[in-house]
């Protein structure tokens, strides 16, 4: 008998760590216990995006979208929902607000996307070959063994306008065609999966919620180019997406659609996984296959490119997660499809790890064009309690801060990259008024060092020497010559640096220099942090007219260093103070100050 | 271990699994059809119902239709009662469809294009549903 409800319940890791497994064993519990485990499917899915309100429960086909579901609501959706068809109100989003939204396409969230990568993220069990087959699934294999010839996948990946999503934004077609023309029996295809920039989970995602859709598009690349083996780099610290890889290679190896003579067609192709141990340089592509070689994950220097001189010296055709999982649709729908959708130079969507200090963070795609102010004010509905927006962060650790008079700004690789910023992998973090611009270049700072392989001395030292200024001026101790000093060490970096790291890695310095300069000015020549967010320039101070006594500072304050007795003014030992904002936070009367 | 798959294997498992994974997508369909199943109606044999207009469409291989749960719509004396909106035709709600009559509701409303008699209920008055 066919199911009536359709219970889907996100199986992403953000959703898994908030007590999501045991929500989803609730749910096939009651399923059971309430006697509507016939009527009703359970469904494990991949992300929903909406990740700020997990874990989410999607119940099909009426699309009713439950937000912040609990493990003990799962007997009410059964009782309720599943059993009376009556919604659960309380767990709709915007239900503490009155103003509760019943179905998934009514949420302001996903009004603006278009799911091209994410199609079967939170539609199909990502453990099941059969959802994926059923949604066209090794469809786009079909058709490259049986229907195209290789030149014809190059022409329409050229055709589609697909460039690299793993930051750079390299025409994949001509990676391809690089490999292809090179004569040689032995040839590689690498997945990169070593998603390192702070805030960024896009590859994590979509490994997780659609494994097959890489395996379909790397047996694509291996056909196309002449490769038979191929090797996917994750690192180790995403075992969720690992385990649902590997067992997607077995269904695949199972059914036949890995290994010899694919389909009957007489094309062979194994996939293999090979764990990263977390370096952040292993992203980098020639790092990342000396580290699959077994060496240490330093880069060298380019050309050769991988694509003719790759791993163990074979060409080698190497593209990020998201990249690999454009092509089976690409295929599919064609070359021209795809191109109508983006802007002139930057084709088809993007997707991005939406997070920081606005309200609804999570996954999204939009197409290439969107400009920042619907990605965080549409979508993302806005910034956190009603705050100021003072930046975005695109790309990562290589990339920099895009300040307010740029929200209007249609994205994509070139527009980004003339604001002095790059698309990188999909990281966008939001920043508010409470953030300092000088802490933020530092906090990359520390990142890019501490990440630095330590192979060429630009990057070495020079990450150094610019996270050594950064946390001086944070502290009170710039002088003017300071900035001077900052951009031409920034610049040595940049022209000399062996790899892509190193010469990004001044990126976020350059761009704060460039639109925030003023606050970089307050922290040097008026010891003043805007932001009030560098402990060494701000005071905290109680005002006397306004204190009435209250103690509620003193007793809140970790150290002691709040003196006064019962209805008389406090004071501060500034000596003694932390600054740790206890109590600006307590006071309830607005009597402590912090400047 | 599975056998292999060879291109006709790959094809007909596709359509043998789109099928089932159609039925849970909202994506296409053009017709809904909505069955009340409140207390009154399950005891009625809402359930019967639901499961006949499922066999129904898929006997007559019918993919663009949604079969919806939703709780009591109000008519409790005529449980069960089935919503059907369909394009080019009013929404309609049939009161005492038990399983012959869900049959026909695949057959001659969606499929056909007329209303089934004696079957054909008010919604109820207005200010109650907007109470609802």
């Amino acid at each position: 008998m066919a199911f009536k409800n359709y219970l889907l319940v996100c199986g992403g890791t953000a959703c898994e760590s908030n007590q999501g497994i045991a929500l989803y064993q609730n749910l096939q519990r009651e399923l059971k216990y309430q006697g509507a485990d016939a009527e009703c499917q359970l469904v494990k899915t991949g992300c929903f995006g909406f990740c700020e309100a997990g874990p989410i429960v999607k119940v099909l086909p009426d699309e009713t979208f439950y937000v912040k579901v609990k493990p003990e609501d799962a007997a009410e959706i059964v009782a309720e929902h599943v059993l009376k068809g009556r919604p659960v109100s309380r767990l709709l989003h915007g239900a503490d607000e009155q103003q509760p939204v019943r179905a998934a396409p009514e949420l302001d969230f996903y009004q603006k996307q278009v799911r091209i990568v994410l199609r079967n993220c939170g539609v199909i069990d990502p453990d099941s070959i059969q959802e994926y087959i059923a949604r066209d699934g090794y469809a786009a294999l079909e058709k490259v063994l049986f229907e195209m010839q290789p030149q014809d996948v190059i022409r329409e990946l050229e055709l589609s306008g697909l460039r690299g999503r793993g930051g750079a934004g390299f025409p994949t077609w001509r990676k391809w065609l690089f490999s292809q023309q090179v004569a040689n029996p032995v040839k590689y295809v690498v997945c990169n999966a070593d998603e390192g920039d702070p805030g960024a989970y896009m590859d994590r995602s979509t490994l997780e919620g659609d494994p097959h859709s890489i395996l379909e598009a790397m047996i694509i690349a291996g056909r196309t180019v002449g490769a038979s083996q191929g090797y996917i780099y994750i690192r180790a610290e995403y075992p969720l997406a690992i385990q649902r890889l590997e067992r997607a290679i077995t269904q695949a190896r199972e059914l036949g659609l890995l290994g010899a003579d694919i389909l009957g067609s007489g094309f062979a192709f194994e996939i293999e996984i090979r764990l990263g141990a977390g370096a952040f340089v292993c992203g980098e592509e020639t790092a990342l296959l000396a580290s699959i070689e077994g060496k240490r994950g330093m880069p060298v220097p380019r050309p050769p490119f991988p694509a003719v001189k790759g791993l163990w010296g074979k060409p080698t055709v190497i593209n990020n997660v998201e990249t690999l999982a454009n092509i089976p649709v690409i295929i599919l729908k064609g070359g021209a499809w795809f191109s109508q959708i983006g802007t002139g130079t930057s084709k088809g969507t993007k997707v991005f790890a939406l997070t920081g200090k606005v309200r609804h963070s999570g996954l999204i795609e939009v197409p290439m064009g969107t400009t920042l102010r619907e990605i965080i004010f549409e979508i993302g509905g806005g910034i956190k309690d009603g705050k100021a927006f003072k930046a975005a962060q695109t790309g990562g650790p290589s990339g920099g801060v895009i300040p307010p008079e740029f929200l209007d700004t249609p994205i994509d690789y070139e527009n980004l990259q003339k604001i002095g910023s790059i698309m990188g992998s999909g990281g966008l973090i939001v920043m508010d008024e409470d953030d300092c611009i000088v802490d933020v270049a530092k906090f990359y700072l520390q990142f890019t060092v501490d990440e630095s392989c330590g192979k060429c001395a630009p990057c070495r030292v020079g990450g150094r020497t610019l996270y050594n200024l950064l946390e001086k001026i944070t502290r009170g101790l710039g002088v003017t010559e300071d900035i001077q000093k900052l951009k031409d060490i920034s610049l040595a970096m940049q022209r000399a640096s062996l790899c892509g790291l190193g010469q990004t890695a001044p990126n976020p310095v350059m761009s704060t220099l460039r639109y925030f300069m003023p606050e970089y000015e307050a922290h040097i020549n008026e010891r003043h942090c805007p932001a009030a967010k560098c402990k060494e320039l701000i005071q905290y101070l109680i005002s006397e007219s306004a204190c009435v006594g209250c103690t509620a500072c003193a007793r809140a304050c970790p150290v002691d260093a709040i003196r006064g007795e019962r209805k008389k003014v406090h004071v501060i030992d500034q000596a003694l103070c932390i600054k740790c904002g206890r109590c600006y936070e307590v006071c309830k009367f607005g009597a402590v100050s912090r400047g | 271990m599975s056998k292999k798959l060879t291109l006709d294997d790959l094809r007909a498992l596709r359509n043998k699994s789109r099928a089932a994974l159609e039925q849970r997508t909202p994506e296409g369909k053009t017709v809904e059809i909505i069955v009340g199943m409140g207390t009154c109606g399950i005891a009625a044999g809402a359930k019967e119902t639901f499961d006949a207009l499922l066999e129904a469409l898929a006997a007559n291989q019918l993919d663009q239709v949604l079969v919806k749960q939703t709780g009591c719509m109000g008519l409790c004396h005529s449980e069960p009662t089935v919503e059907v909106r369909a394009p080019d035709m009013p929404p309609v709600i049939y009161g005492h469809v038990d399983a012959q009559v869900a049959d026909r509701i695949v057959t001659q409303h969606v499929m056909a294009g007329t209303l089934i008699e004696n079957h054909i209920f008010d919604r109820p008055a207005g200010d109650i549903m907007a109470r609802r």
